[in-house]
């Protein structure tokens, strides 16, 4: 272990928030839930091993230019340089893989960002564990197909996914077109312009397809008007999942009741009653230092936020204890993430047990266990609740398109595979 | 086409109309402006914005009733209208369009930080008991219609009708139209620029309002509602900037012709079309009438 002595060493981690303009609501409850751990950390514990954290926050408004304006800005911040990025948004993910490797700094696109990062072995700087888009894509196909009555029924079956119609809505469409190839369901792409405040066209089209279920790839003010809408024209709600950006109290309170049932991906639990949510009040919030309102804590995306600054913490503590100092860089941090474990036991001890899965990260897999639960709306009680257990994604889909995409990335950009031996 | 076929296109051309409708409440805004000073106001999709934020605002954290949130923030447009002039327009008296545009570009900043400041960014449900979801009667028959969409409809109707009266028969409307014929003229003849511009922000403020609650109600109340003014430049440019009527008709031929193009084109191009479709389908009218479908057609003898 490091010695946990006070040291003047700060940890630089800019964050890259968007807490103004249209996707702000989102925005702010990650911003929060990540900053607040992290003020946590340095409250309660002094930092992570004696070294404080110094959060540089810089605002994105969820646009691709402002966050790598962000990155320029602030990846030479303090002594230690930016020691992580976490863009939130896959667009900026994208502009930074390459710079993040000649600046080498890692970028943790946690369950976000471009698929084939999960390769290791072509992205060492990008993290994008604990699951990515693809391998959610085929837990819904196997949640569907178990909801059928196996996965032969899915023959015959339609299936639609309505996209926000950016880099980031896309990203699911080639895992589910393999899908639908070898499974033998039909499968429907149903595009959504930024920023989605009318969508009656796409759910006149559902209306007329009638599919069996709808997947749903949104983010930002898409998300309510796409279950008002599927609200309005009747359709299940219990047929209608979205990804785990499509799915926080956000997206749900607007439409009421008409939300109940409504389904979207997860890999952490909602609510605050977690040890980790009793530190942050007692030392942030009580403190006065809370980033958000006191009530708001344990939302989905508070939480989302929450879990990615523990991982986030817990690659830095291992980075340092790999290289046996806390005077780290991003190299050693990236060290750090290849090398980290978050296992039930260590969850237990930041009082996080049962919050989210256990993580292993290694050199060759950076997307770690891929699993993914599903969550479902109770408008009644006004919570989400998780109501399947965490399934494996279906690496005979994904492993070859991830090896497929990240070779041609190799090729593109002249980058050679490393070896993880 | 078979009778479901049929009865598909009935439906998205109905909801076309009604979603045109929508735009035609954010193109009226415009359109009042526009008419009385001659100013782009850039900042109209903030201030429905900034008005439904009032609204929420106030039944939220104020514990206001409805009809007297409603009457609350009439008032606070009413104020920031005044207060407009009072700042911004009072000194740009004179300056050239492009120079009041500009400042109403800096206007939609102020209005944004002031509405996230006063009442956070949060999605914000507005629930005024305005009817939604499929009409059930029609919905039987194997139709959908939105009833928020056929409420917007009406208010719609009802805004138009009186703002006809208002400027057809009412003195101040007669002053308004004095006032967008010729500032020189009006001026001469003892007409207050100043309270005409204070009216006529007012006013665009108020039916600000009205386009926040339709679109607020739709998808919550939160800041991507000052994007809803990218649906209405369409509208403008078909309808006219200057015709409340132009608003009407011009929204309602984007919205149909937006969502058949998505709907029947759409499929074989990749989708998601609508949007710029809404702008080709206006450059389209342009080529034939550049003052637009109802815009006054500028005569200059030289």
């Amino acid at each position: 272990m490091i010695s946990g002595v006070a040291s003047a060493y700060e940890l630089v981690m800019p964050t890259l928030d968007y807490r103004t303009g249209p996707y702000a609501p989102n925005g702010i409850p990650f911003a929060n839930g990540y900053g607040d751990y992290l003020n946590m950390l340095n409250e309660r514990d002094g930092g992570i091993n004696g070294a404080r954290i110094s959060l540089v926050p810089c605002e994105t408004g969820y646009n691709t230019k402002k966050g790598v304006e962000c990155y320029e800005n602030t990846k030479g911040e303090g002594q230690s340089g930016a020691l992580v990025f976490q863009p939130l948004s896959t667009g900026i993910t994208y502009q930074l893989i390459p710079k993040a490797s000649v600046d080498e700094i890692p970028i943790f696109s946690m369950g976000y960002g471009r698929t084939s990062a999960a390769n290791g072995k072509v992205f060492p700087w990008v993290f994008n564990f604990p699951a990515t888009y693809w391998s959610q894509a085929t837990v819904f196909v196997q949640y569907i197909g178990e909801k059928e009555g196996g996965m032969a029924n899915l023959k015959g079956k339609k299936i639609a996914l309505v996209y926000h119609n950016s880099a980031y809505g896309k990203e699911p469409i080639r895992t589910l077109e393999k899908a639908a190839e070898k499974f033998g369901f039909e499968f429907l792409a149903l595009p959504v312009d930024h920023p989605g405040q009318e969508q009656k066209a796409t759910w006149l089209q559902i209306r007329r397809e009638k599919p069996d279920w709808v997947m749903m790839w949104g983010w930002g003010v898409m998300n309510q008007v796409a279950i008002k809408e599927a609200a309005s024209i009747r359709y299940p709600m219990d047929r209608f999942i979205g990804v785990w950006w499509s799915g926080s109290e956000n997206d749900v309170l607007p439409a009421g009741a008409a939300a109940d049932g409504y389904l979207s991906g997860a890999f952490h639990q909602p609510g605050d009653n977690f040890g980790a949510h009793d530190d942050i009040k007692k030392h942030v919030y009580d403190k006065g230092m809370g980033l958000g309102d006191r009530d708001r804590i344990g939302e989905v995306l508070y939480n989302r936020g929450l879990v990615a600054a523990m991982w986030t913490s817990e690659a830095i503590r291992t980075a340092m204890e790999i290289h046996g100092t806390n005077e780290i860089r991003g190299t050693h941090v990236r060290d750090g993430f290849e090398a980290l474990e978050v296992d039930e036991a260590r969850l237990k001890q930041l009082g996080l047990a049962n919050f989210t899965i256990p993580v292993k990260v290694t050199c060759e897999n950076h997307e770690g266990p891929g699993k993914v639960a599903l969550q479902q709306w109770d408008a009644k009680a006004k919570k989400w609740n998780l109501v399947s257990d965490f399934y494996d994604p279906l690496r005979d889909i994904t492993g070859p398109l991830i090896a497929e995409d990240s070779a041609m990335f190799a090729k593109e950009n002249n980058v050679s595979m490393r070896s993880c031996n | 086409m078979n009778m479901l076929d049929f009865l598909f296109f009935i439906e998205v051309t109905l909801s076309g109309l009604m979603a045109g409708v929508m735009y035609s409440l954010v193109a009226l805004g415009f359109v009042l402006i526009f008419k009385a000073s001659g100013i782009f106001n850039f900042a109209q999709g903030v201030m429905a914005l900034f008005a439904a934020l009032t609204l929420v605002g106030l039944m939220e954290k104020f514990g206001f009733p409805i009809w007297l949130a409603i009457i609350g923030t009439i008032a606070v447009m009413i104020a920031l209208a005044w207060l407009i002039e009072r700042v911004m327009l009072r000194q740009l008296v004179n300056q050239e369009p492009i120079i009041l545009f500009m400042a109403t570009i800096g206007l939609a900043y102020v209005l944004e930080g002031m509405g996230d400041i006063l009442w956070g960014s949060d999605v914000k449900v507005l629930d005024l008991g305005i009817p939604q979801g499929a009409w059930e009667w029609l919905y039987d028959k194997g139709v959908y219609i939105e009833k928020l969409e056929m409420f917007a409809a009406g208010t719609a109707a009802i805004m138009v009708a009186f703002l006809a009266v208002f400027f057809q028969k009412t003195r101040i409307g007669r002053a308004l139209r004095a006032v967008a014929d010729d500032h020189q003229a009006a001026l001469s003849v003892g007409i207050s620029l100043h309270t005409i511009w204070v009216i006529v922000w007012s006013v665009a403020g108020i039916v600000a309002l009205v386009a926040g609650i339709m679109w607020g109600s739709k998808s919550g109340v939160q800041f991507s509602l000052s994007l809803i003014a990218l649906k209405a430049l369409p509208v403008l440019i078909l309808g006219g900037f200057t015709s409340v009527p132009g608003a009407i008709i011009g929204g309602m031929i984007i919205g149909v012709g937006e969502k058949l193009a998505e709907v029947y084109v759409g499929p074989f191009v990749g989708g998601a079309i609508e949007n710029w479709f809404a702008y080709m389908l206006a450059l389209a009218f342009l080529l034939f009438r550049p003052q637009g479908l109802f815009g006054e057609k500028i005569i200059e003898r030289v």
